[in-house]
């Protein structure tokens, strides 16, 4: 049975976490929000032409949202897990009565708690700039928890991964942001040319950009059903593999 | 005071690459009793800690904490398991009593200032227990992971080197926190270098090296088995060989016969009693002296010697 307390203590100090760098962990997401929202909405924003009867400044909030939803949930998440084992204050985790199910609720519970509020401070930003609606946003709160939850997760499996710094910073710098940038947050896949638009449909990334489009503009470049399966089914990967690291204390116990 | 609390038996941990950390160990804690293990470094001693609480994964043995099996029972047991690292890993950033209450809460207990405060004062941290552990010093931190072992109210406390790299004084406080914790029926198994540490502080005391435990013992009993008493007497003037009347003294002359060696006795006063009857014999014989220096052996010449034993 899972030991709330234990869960409750992981989560605020995780979030405690978060607060001590609130400055950085706000600031970030307003800035660089805003810069792509003067690059890109301001000034070729106005030259490009509505997307899916979309503004296209408006169009390019969701990707925004995502790009900068998985790179920081990532690295708060690979973050949280991978200092405590740098700094050795892993023993105490790993001392106290605590299985795989106190530990990653805590870690994910955060993990999401501070994605929503990383999303709301980008939406709130992206207001300034332009107008939008969301068409489904108690859909579009729980695509972004769904989302939040799976890159947690896998930042958590990264972070455990891990063995320096340079390997923690790796597959977000040539993985992550490539392939969103890649996966539709500036542009639709209709617009690519043969074989590009096909090609594209091989990178995960672009079911979770156009699956949250979908959530503020009710249609997208994939079905809304396929974004929500893969979600669901690279979040259950997560889970599986870190029930396995627990299961057998890869990188976690000597 | 004969109640296990903690059984180990058979445990051997071997880490990739072969290296034998631990081997067949055996071992009984009972409740109550403050166990000092004693080792050189890399005898295995943190292994063994590391195995009792969830941080090493043991490649054969069973271990059961409070009658009963730890990989059943895990839970339970680690719930009234408290660990104090030989490092000092705490998030530097937190303040002393945040650090504190996060440990109780991951334990799983209720919110509990009082008792936290009580914690804190007893370990003369109340002070400190809004400043960040990163301004504290070396002493205080390792307070802190006391504070932090503690906060759960543990029945069983590991101790992985207390006192290493702390000053004279502060050492002396922490065996006071020791004693404070006996008294409370924490049972407590520390790990040392210092022989002095353990002597003063264990009813019992395992020597391990190699992963192998050499020796576990009471430490009264140990010291009366393997202790001995050196007794160094100057003579007036040198003897070329012993006289009949002392064959029955464990002597040897030394130093070109200006000095009787007796090196006997078992560790419970016998050895002085033979020193003194020594010397009536000395008296009787018409040998004068002109000094005795008597010495006690330490837990220390007895480690050294099994650890000496042990290589050859």
């Amino acid at each position: 049975m899972i030991n709330w307390r234990s869960t409750w203590s992981i989560y605020t100090r995780e979030l405690m976490r978060f607060l001590r760098t609130a400055f950085q962990s706000v600031l970030a997401p307003v800035l660089t929000t805003s810069l792509y929202f003067i690059v890109f909405g301001a000034a070729i924003g106005g030259r490009m032409p509505d997307l899916g009867g979309v503004e296209y400044g408006a169009f390019i909030i969701p990707g925004l949202l995502m790009l900068t939803l998985l790179g920081e949930t990532t690295s708060n998440s690979s973050f949280g897990i991978y200092m405590p084992r740098f700094t050795g204050t892993i023993y105490e985790l790993l001392s106290a009565p605590v299985g795989v199910a106190e530990t990653l609720v805590g870690f994910v519970g955060a993990a999401m708690t501070k994605s929503l509020l990383l999303a709301a401070i980008i939406l709130l930003t992206a207001r300034l700039f332009v107008d939008y609606s969301i068409a489904h946003p108690l859909l579009a709160v729980l695509y972004i928890m769904l989302v939040a939850a799976a890159f947690s997760l896998f930042g958590f499996i990264l972070g455990i991964w891990a063995d320096n710094f340079e390997k923690l910073g790796i597959i977000p710098m040539l993985f992550l942001t490539p392939l969103t940038f890649l996966g539709g947050t500036f542009y639709s896949i209709d617009m690519l040319p043969e074989p590009w638009d096909t090609l594209a449909l091989a990178n995960p990334i672009v079911y979770l950009v156009t699956g949250l489009r979908w959530t503020f503009y009710g249609s997208s470049d994939v079905s809304i059903w396929i974004s929500f399966g893969i979600t669901l089914g690279f979040l259950a990967c997560c889970v599986a593999i870190i029930a396995y690291i627990f299961k057998t204390g890869w990188r976690l116990r000597a | 005071m004969s109640e296990p609390i903690l059984q180990i038996d058979g445990l051997s941990k071997v880490y990739p690459g072969g290296l034998r950390a631990l081997d067949d160990v055996d071992l009984t804690i009972n409740k109550g009793e403050i166990f000092a293990l004693l080792g050189p470094n890399g005898a295995g001693k943190t292994t063994l800690i590391g195995a009792v609480c969830g941080l090493v994964r043991p490649t054969s043995g069973t271990i059961c904490a409070f009658g009963r099996d730890l990989s059943e029972n895990w839970r339970d047991a680690r719930s009234r398991i408290g660990l104090v690292p030989q490092e000092l890993s705490t998030d530097m950033f937190d303040p002393v009593r945040r650090a504190v209450s996060y440990s109780r809460g991951l334990f799983g207990l209720p919110p509990d200032q009082s008792r936290i405060e009580e914690i804190l004062r007893r370990l003369s941290l109340w002070d400190k227990r809004d400043t960040k552990i990163m301004e504290l010093s070396g002493g205080m931190k390792r307070r802190v992971l006391i504070a932090k072992a503690l906060a759960h109210e543990p029945d069983l406390l590991f101790l992985d080197e207390p006192t290493a790299g702390v000053d004279v004084e502060l050492r002396k406080g922490m065996w006071a926190i020791v004693d404070e914790m006996r008294a409370r029926g924490v049972t407590i198994i520390l790990t040392t270098h210092y022989i002095e540490e353990a002597e003063l502080m264990a009813d019992r005391v395992g020597i391990i090296n190699r992963g192998k435990l050499l020796m576990v013992d009471d430490k009264q009993a140990m010291m009366a088995r393997l202790g001995r008493t050196e007794a160094h007497i100057d003579l007036a003037e040198p003897l070329f060989e012993l006289p009949p009347a002392l064959s029955r003294f464990p002597v040897d002359l030394e130093q070109g016969g200006s000095s009787l060696c007796y090196r006997g006795g078992d560790g419970t006063g016998k050895g002085k009693a033979d020193v003194a009857e020594l010397t009536k014999a000395l008296i009787s014989s018409g040998i004068n002296y002109t000094g005795i220096e008597t010495r006690e052996s330490s837990l220390e010449d007895i480690f050294v010697s099994l650890l000496g034993e042990e290589t050859t």
